[in-house]
């Protein structure tokens, strides 16, 4: 028989398995999940949790598909949380400084208390790239929270209102666009292709017969 | 923590004690008529027992997995719905199905097209299959590469069945949906000079696979979504579509809606329709775990079905190579094919290698099964068995450092359990991937046979053939995503006039169910799976 450890969703107390995480010991416990419930994999950032484990202070945060369960785990989702999302122009946009005063002015009142960072599930240096968003530096603030998955926990726990998420993709976006190195061979590719140069070839792979086409494939030469 | 077996450490020890040899000596490739033995053998799209005929509609007489069978050709939900079509809650110019990066794609494009674009989603915009794809998309943007070589790669790679006029537009429009990508601000890997760091997928012939670290998908998806919600495009999330509505002349025309939450029934009216409601994972064939989303549930399938579009390979199923088989919290969560890409290599239980790398996925997992299943060489599992996958050596071959800045997602998944990936390797089995069929499209996107209704993305039937390469299903969702959204809103421009609602097809449906003898329940399309505990 497998162990089971008690947890409690919203205050209410559940027996279920320990190998479980937080996500399938809710379904476990009978919840069909509709909110709080996205990819099952930590890329979607739907199943925000917090829990406290009885008996101690510390709050925690999790993605409750990734977190899995404890005894004496007090487990509230965080299934929405409402971010502010400015709208923007990204053709006319530019990567400056001013953007981020425009956009998201309450960046420049976060107090240093590194809640935001405390919170993140992905262990992201989230009050790092909050400062670097402040100075402009679009590059490092795009490295630093690359691999954010919009959760919102961070918002959740900011004093200052930031929406952090929002501010980190509008750098991502303004790096990705703007900052980074323009890719010629991309460019000229995509003109070759627009100048017809790549017809013939194409279609005198389509035109061969199933038999040739076989051959061709299984004697095709493999980059190194 | 993970506490390994010890039958899974003894093993992981033969695997460190044959990584210098195995580095030195790659594993053959295989001949066409190799893959061909394995694929019949154990590949599971040939296990008859797990096909049934369908009874009715458009693709009668064809076989399919009994799970999608059960839908196709499952009760509508409407008779227990209240709705009024002479009423719609929405009248747009283009409706699209499904939140993900085919759907945001076109609808971001029908937008620029000038066209009035509405999302619904039966969940969040975002939560789809697009967000979790890991490794990278393909495109011949190198000069030692062409569209042509792109071609042959993935014809081959999908047994020579792909739809031509499909393939040829996925390749030659490639290079452009990278293009529209990074002026959309998407982060691509790329070297000091620009250039973009590329990498081989199972069956490419060239480095192709462009990637933004192991978040590929979520780089590219979260852009799509913020690039929605600047334009101001309506997004009805946590709203299904339960049926395709059509006109009195029999072209699509809208959608019957029901919101998730509150059950609430709405009607959109919509002079042309994309379904955009991607794979099918959750629906488990042949009880494979998945690495799908939660909503994957095949839902635009059954949706095409019942207005009667006609499928195209659905028969076919991708069973992604690696998905994660220890620990069993994350058992079947994709293991990315980057982490092959970069250099681990599969080992059997004694740590010796059974198969080169970088075949096909079909021909992969095939060989994957066969080790476990065929010759008893699997490691032992909390769910079932499964093989290594052995990633200390991306840092030997990639130097100190590797794994880190290029699969981030991975390191972190298993680091959750204990387990580092730099320093030990890892235990994955077949995970159900992506759906190979679906419905059947022109060149413009549009089905056969049902007009003004269009379809993007993963529904879509035929551009992959009956396998598909790495890379290419991120790249079919943005080309044939916006192909959709250019088609569906210039066709609205050279003017539609809709003629009166109605869901008298899905009622022919329902006759024809009862014609033949078809008196199953089951709801469909599906929306969610259940993961509720059923011995309560």
């Amino acid at each position: 028989m497998e162990k089971m450890v008690n947890v409690y969703f919203f205050g209410k107390k559940y027996e279920v398995p320990e190998s479980l995480t937080i996500m399938k010991a809710m379904e476990y416990a009978g919840y069909k999940l509709i909110r709080g419930c996205g990819c099952r994999n930590g890329f979607c950032g739907a199943c925000a949790t917090l829990y406290r484990i009885k008996g101690q202070t510390e709050l925690r945060t999790c993605l409750a598909c990734q977190q899995q369960v404890e005894e004496g785990m007090y487990v509230a989702t965080l299934p929405f949380f409402p971010l502010v999302k400015q709208v923007y122009d990204i053709e006319k946009v530019k990567p400056t400084e001013q953007i981020m005063m425009q956009l998201y002015p309450e960046i420049y009142s976060c107090i240093g208390c590194n809640a935001c960072t405390k919170a993140c599930p992905q262990s992201l240096k989230t009050m790092q790239y909050i400062a670097y968003a402040q100075r402009g530096e679009y590059d490092k603030c795009a490295e630093e929270s690359f691999d954010c998955v919009m959760c919102g926990i961070c918002s959740s726990r900011c004093p200052a209102g930031i929406s952090h998420p929002q501010v980190a993709i509008l750098a991502r976006r303004l790096y990705g666009k703007y900052i980074a190195p323009k890719s010629e061979h991309l460019y000229e590719r995509v003109a070759e292709i627009n100048e017809g140069k790549h017809d013939e070839s194409m279609s005198e792979i389509m035109n061969k017969s199933l038999e040739e086409q076989k051959a061709l494939y299984n004697s095709r030469d493999i980059e190194k | 923590m993970y506490q390994y077996t010890q039958e899974q450490l003894d093993s992981m020890k033969k695997v460190e004690a044959s990584r210098k040899e195995r580095l030195e000596n790659l594993h053959a490739r295989m001949t066409a008529d190799e893959k061909t033995a394995v694929l019949k053998e154990f590949h599971p799209d040939y296990i008859e027992g797990a096909y049934e005929t369908l009874k009715i509609g458009p693709n009668k007489g064809e076989k399919v997995l009994h799970e999608l069978a059960d839908l196709l050709q499952g009760k509508s939900r409407i008779d227990s719905l209240k709705y009024d079509l002479t009423k719609p809650d929405y009248d747009v110019d283009v409706l699209v199905i499904g939140g993900g990066g085919a759907g945001s794609s076109a609808a971001v494009t029908a937008h620029a097209n000038g066209a009035n674009v509405m999302i619904v989603t039966k969940l969040r915009i975002g939560d789809a299959n697009s967000m979790m794809a890991e490794g990278g998309i393909q495109a011949a943007d190198k000069p030692n590469d062409s569209p042509a070589r792109h071609y042959l790669d993935a014809f081959g790679g999908g047994h020579f069945a792909a739809k031509p006029c499909l393939l040829e537009k996925l390749v030659k429009e490639a290079p452009d949906a990278i293009r529209w990508l990074n002026e959309l601000g998407v982060m691509f890997d790329k070297a000091e000079d620009g250039t973009m760091i590329t990498t081989h997928g199972g069956g490419t012939s060239r480095k192709r696979m462009h990637a933004c670290k192991d978040y590929s998908g979520a780089e590219i998806m979260r852009t799509l979504r913020d690039e929605v919600l600047n334009r101001g495009i309506p997004v009805v999330d946590f709203t299904a579509a339960v049926e395709i509505i059509k006109d009195e002349n029999g072209k699509a025309a809208g959608a019957l809606l029901v919101n998730m939450e509150t059950g609430e029934v709405l009607v959109a009216k919509a002079k042309t329709v994309i379904i955009a409601t991607g794979g099918a994972g959750r629906l488990h064939y042949q009880g494979f775990p998945t690495s799908n989303h939660y909503g994957a549930t095949a839902d635009g399938l059954v949706l095409a079905y019942r207005a009667g579009a006609k499928l195209l390979y659905a028969d076919t199923l991708q069973y992604h190579p690696t998905g994660a088989a220890e620990p069993t919290q994350i058992y079947g969560a994709l293991v990315t094919e980057k982490v092959r890409s970069l250099g681990a290599q599969l080992v059997n239980k004694d740590g010796k290698p059974f198969v080169y790398s970088l075949e096909t996925r079909d021909v992969t997992a095939s060989t994957i099964i066969r080790e476990c299943k065929g010759r008893g060489n699997g490691v032992k599992t909390t769910d079932g068995e499964g093989v290594w996958l052995d990633t200390p050596m991306i840092e030997i071959i990639g130097g100190e450092g590797t794994i880190e800045k290029r699969i981030p997602a991975m390191m972190r998944m298993f680091g959750k359990y204990g387990i580092d990936i730099r320093k030990e390797p890892i235990l994955i089995y077949p995970t159900l991937h992506y759906q190979n069929g679906g419905i059947d499209i022109n060149a413009d996107g549009e089905t056969t046979n049902v007009e003004n209704l269009f379809v993007a993305g993963e529904a879509v039937g035929g551009i992959h053939g009956r396998n598909r390469l790495m890379g290419n299903s991120l790249l079919d969702i943005i080309v044939f995503g916006r192909n959709a959204g250019k088609y569906a809103s210039a066709k609205v421009k050279e003017g539609i006039t809709v003629g009166k609602l109605t869901l008298d097809h899905v009622k022919a449906f329902e006759q024809e169910r009862k014609d033949a003898g078809i008196t199953s329940d089951i709801l469909s399309p599906k929306l969610l799976p259940d993961y509720t505990r059923k011995d309560m």
